[in-house]
């Protein structure tokens, strides 16, 4: 990788080596180590284990589910921090605590509640069944479990950029003549949307791995309700380490280059907002 | 909705650039369905049955001897995970928004990794480094080093999990705010901890917040890595959330969630801290533009 | 240059602290007994009971260190290096893995206790809802039309691996050793089954709690463990006519014993599981005791059934495991699509 520098700025050695050493020790060698796993299977080995019907079943729930759990979260979630950060209402400090629920409480208690409440004998379940809306037990519960455990990554990122926003560009807009729904269309939007699509990809890319939530209330049907990460611990249970690596790699590859992607994205709406 | 009927009284200037007030209310409104249904369900749930045999019952799991044991493993793992990744933040945000350097959004990328990275496989890359088969494992046990099944275990696991939190947070905040005031104070001579401290820090401070209560909450909360490191030894290496599923699993499903409802109490408390924070530098330096979620002036 | 203060300090600091907190050391010898979900009440029990017993003998402190979980994943972390002195696990074939995967543990580490190492036995059954709305009685009327069966799933829960043998079991026996039929029947059970709970008990909570299914099957001392914690008035257990006979073992790992200088006591912790002090723990427990003094006492609780082991009808552990439950194997079948 060669580096340049085109800053003034001090820093960038001390900065750049922490970084560098930290994600290498952290992440990357423990993830090397990973591939290093898997590739103790033969070609064919893994290509047998990572194209089973199964697995394949399960990359299409992991993938359709963590994407609409964070398609979900982009509209709702950008709206929760909006009310939170634009408007005054009693209990907003609480509503704004409890925005971080989804991670503070163990992926295993929040399955728990979740199914709890969404099992047709549960709170909201019992309103939604009689509808013939199961949540529960559905690809629909993968869903909402996602969606849960996704919602802090848009918000939290969201909040920040809106709160830094300066009224007086909305106000320039206003004055100029443009109306309310221009407004947040030519102004808000472009300079939140960086801010969504991180929060989007980081709630996502969450979704995908998550297993503690997802297990109580996906039913775990094998072709049907079964996510991928149910499918490495079921190589595991068979002391199929390398296969276990083998769906992972998959998943992280899977994962990586939609991250880079979005990335890309990300940049390219950047350069554009620099050029206008 | 009554809970809408009491919006305070804003500035003339506000109202200008505002929604009309059937529309704030409605998004208010819907607002708050979403995470009723998403968040406040659940929660509930957690605290109706964590006080379901009442608060005698409630009080007498946590000061349980191995919920205690549990919670101050917590405490200790966050003490170490939140710093150091605190800290990794703030140098790659720094290195990312502040210099061009070729492979950046690789780098971006990379740093996102560990979010993808199912829980389950995290906790199995550090076995498969230290376990007893792992890569190290034989040297490891030659010295009578413990990793994993110990806290440098259930510490690295929640470092990788927790890993990105801070960096993510800072990195678009610090892009969109550019570097000129940065360069600014370069040229007046300021150096580059004094540039830090003194003008990029006040600028990131409520992102930086922001990212170090996420990945205290998560690193907390972390239950399917850890739980493949941890060894589950009662009273030693269980964190509270592997404690809550043991509870869970021993049918007492009222301590289970007592012990869960700690981890919601504990969101609040960082929330208060954070209110506590702004207000704080809201009364010193007012001019340093709006509290996120505080009210504008 | 005060960043690199900075970082050189975060980063001695936590490096101190795991260093230095040593996570509470007991007094006097430990012992870590690895074990799976169910057995926490038995052992806390028994642990009690033996850690007594050792002081008046050898004067010697004993503190138990006790991990529960799902068998499977804890005979992995022993293979990974989790120090266990004895392990309790659901069945055979996760100490064997041990034995084959790490060395811990000789290969014929079943022959050295009595009974295949098996201190107590267990069986499965069913739990139905009070009354037995269904009337179910036996193994045939759980793949009835319309009967809605509660199971965890096999792949990742020892306990359901049990229920999956003992209903094949029935099925060979019933047809004239044909494994065809037998498939037939699992296939057509399985399809009874609307939820796969990863863990035994966490098919125990989706058929109590949740109120999904008529019937759940479970090891017998789980069903009686749910009827007396979770509500007497609302379930009841029905013992099918013939079941597989359920045997978790308990070793002692050889080479973190020899290291650590517990064989001694950690033996005789195993012994003691076979004593009638500890025998009589078992069955108050609800596990079927070996000893027939105890099992004389407790001939009421425990139902006659006709029971058949997974030697005689399956040729052991590891057969079994690789025909139904390997990927690929008649569990993964059944859920093939096209079928």
């Amino acid at each position: 990788m060669r580096l340049q520098r085109r800053s003034s700025l001090p820093g960038f050695g001390i900065t750049m080596g922490f970084t560098l050493a930290y994600l290498g020790l952290i992440v990357l060698a423990p993830i090397c180590l990973l591939v290093l796993k898997s590739t103790s299977l033969t070609w064919e080995q893994f290509w047998q284990t990572v194209t089973a019907p199964r697995a394949l079943a399960s990359y299409r729930l992991s993938l359709g589910a963590s994407f609409a759990g964070a398609a979900i979260n982009v509209v709702f979630g950008f709206l929760v921090a909006w009310v939170l950060v634009r408007y005054e209402f009693p209990g907003k400090r609480i509503v704004d605590a409890l925005v971080d629920i989804p991670f503070a409480l163990p992926t295993a208690v929040a399955g728990i509640a979740l199914t709890t409440a969404y099992a047709p004998t549960g709170w909201i379940g019992r309103a939604l069944d009689p509808l013939g809306i199961h949540v529960a037990f559905t690809p629909l519960g993968v869903t909402v479990a996602l969606a849960f455990i996704g919602l802090p990554f848009v918000v939290r990122t969201v909040q920040p950029v809106l709160s830094d926003l300066e009224p007086e560009f909305e106000e320039a807009a206003a004055s100029l003549g443009a109306g309310r729904r221009q407004t947040f269309l030519r102004v808000i939007l472009p300079t939140v949307f960086p801010a969504l699509v991180t929060g989007f990809a980081l709630a996502f890319a969450r979704a995908i791995g998550e297993y503690g939530s997802v297990v109580f209330i996906s039913g775990n049907m094998p072709m049907k309700t079964e996510i991928t990460p149910l499918v490495i611990v079921t190589k595991l249970e068979q002391y199929d380490y390398a296969g276990a690596a083998a769906i992972a790699v998959v998943m992280l590859v899977v994962s990586f280059a939609l991250l880079v992607c979005i990335q890309a994205l990300h940049s390219w709406t950047r350069r554009r907002q620099g050029a206008a | 909705m009554s809970a809408t009927a009491t919006i305070v009284a804003e500035s003339p200037r506000r109202l200008a650039v505002g929604e009309p007030a059937l529309v704030r209310r409605l998004l208010i409104g819907i607002a708050l369905g979403f995470l009723a249904l998403f968040v406040f369900v659940p929660v509930a749930v957690v605290f109706a049955y964590a006080l379901e045999k009442g608060f005698e019952a409630y009080v007498q799991a946590l000061v349980d001897a191995d919920a205690l044991a549990a919670v101050k493993l917590t405490v200790i793992t966050a003490l170490i995970a939140v710093p150091l990744n605190t800290l990794f933040g703030l140098a790659a945000s720094w290195a990312i928004a502040k210099f061009d350097f070729f492979g950046k959004q690789l780098l971006i990328t990379l740093i996102d990794l560990p979010l993808t990275v199912s829980p389950v496989i995290s906790g199995l890359v550090f076995i498969l480094a230290f376990g007893a088969r792992g890569l190290f494992g034989p040297w490891l046990q030659a010295h009578d080093v413990k990793i994993v099944f110990a806290l440098p275990g259930i510490v690295l696991a929640t470092v990788f999990v927790t890993f990105p939190f801070v960096a993510r947070e800072l990195i678009p905040l610090m892009q969109s705010q550019g570097k000129d005031e940065e360069e600014a104070a370069r040229s007046l001579g300021a150096s580059g901890w004094q540039i830090f401290r003194r003008v990029t820090l006040p600028k990131i401070r409520w992102g930086l917040l922001y990212g170090m209560i996420l990945l205290n909450a998560r690193a907390m909360g972390e239950f399917g890595a850890v739980s493949v490191v941890s060894g589950h030894i009662r009273g030693l290496t269980n964190t509270i959330p592997l404690h809550v599923e043991i509870l869970y699993n021993e049918y007492q499903f009222a301590a289970a969630f007592a012990v869960a409802s700690l981890l919601v109490l504990l969101a609040f408390v960082t929330i208060g801290v954070k209110h506590l924070v702004e207000r704080r530098y809201r009364s010193r330096s007012p001019d340093h533009g709006p509290a996120p979620g505080g009210a504008k002036s | 240059m005060k960043p690199n203060r900075l970082v050189t300090t975060t980063i001695l600091l936590s490096l101190a602290m795991m260093g230095s907190t040593r996570l509470a050391a007991a007094k006097g010898t430990t012992l870590l007994n690895v074990s799976y979900d169910p057995t926490r009440e038995l052992y806390q029990e028994v642990n009690a009971a033996f850690a007594k017993q050792w002081k008046e003998t050898s004067g010697e402190d004993l503190t138990f260190r006790q991990s529960h979980g799902g068998s499977g994943k804890q005979a992995r972390a022993v293979i990974d290096g989790l120090e266990a002195d004895v392990v309790t696990l659901a069945l055979a074939y996760d100490i064997d893995e041990i034995a084959e995967q790490s060395q811990l543990v000789p290969a014929d580490w079943q022959k050295r206790l009595p009974n295949n190492s098996s201190p107590y036995t267990s069986t499965i059954v069913f739990l139905v809802r009070k009354g037995n709305p269904k009337a179910i009685k036996d193994w045939d009327d759980l793949v009835k039309p319309g009967i809605s069966v509660i199971t965890a799933n096999p792949k990742t829960s020892g306990g359901a691996r049990w229920n999956y043998l003992a209903a094949w079991g029935h099925a060979l026996r019933h047809s004239g050793n044909d494994e065809r039929k037998a498939k037939d029947f699992v296939t057509r059970l399985y399809k009874n089954v609307p939820v796969l709970d990863s863990g035994a008990r966490g098919s125990t909570t989706t058929f109590v709690e949740r109120g999904i299914g008529d019937v759940l099957i479970a090891w017998e001392n789980e069903a009686f463990l749910a009827v007396n914690e979770l509500g007497k008035d609302k379930f009841e257990i029905v013992v099918p006519a013939e079941s597989i006979l359920a045997e978790p073992p308990v070793s002692v790992v050889d080479k973190v014993v020899d290291k650590r200088g517990t064989r001694k006591v950690a033996e005789a912790y195993l012994q003691f599981l076979f004593t009638e002090a500890a025998q009589e723990i078992a069955a108050k427990h609800f596990y079927r005791p070996r000893l027939d003094s105890v099992k004389a006492r407790y001939a009421e609780q425990f139902t006659k059934i006709d029971l058949f082991t997974i030697d005689d009808v399956f040729g052991g552990w590891q057969k079994a495991q690789k025909k139904h439950f390997a990927d690929g194997g008649v569990f993964d079948q059944i859920y093939q699509p096209g079928r």
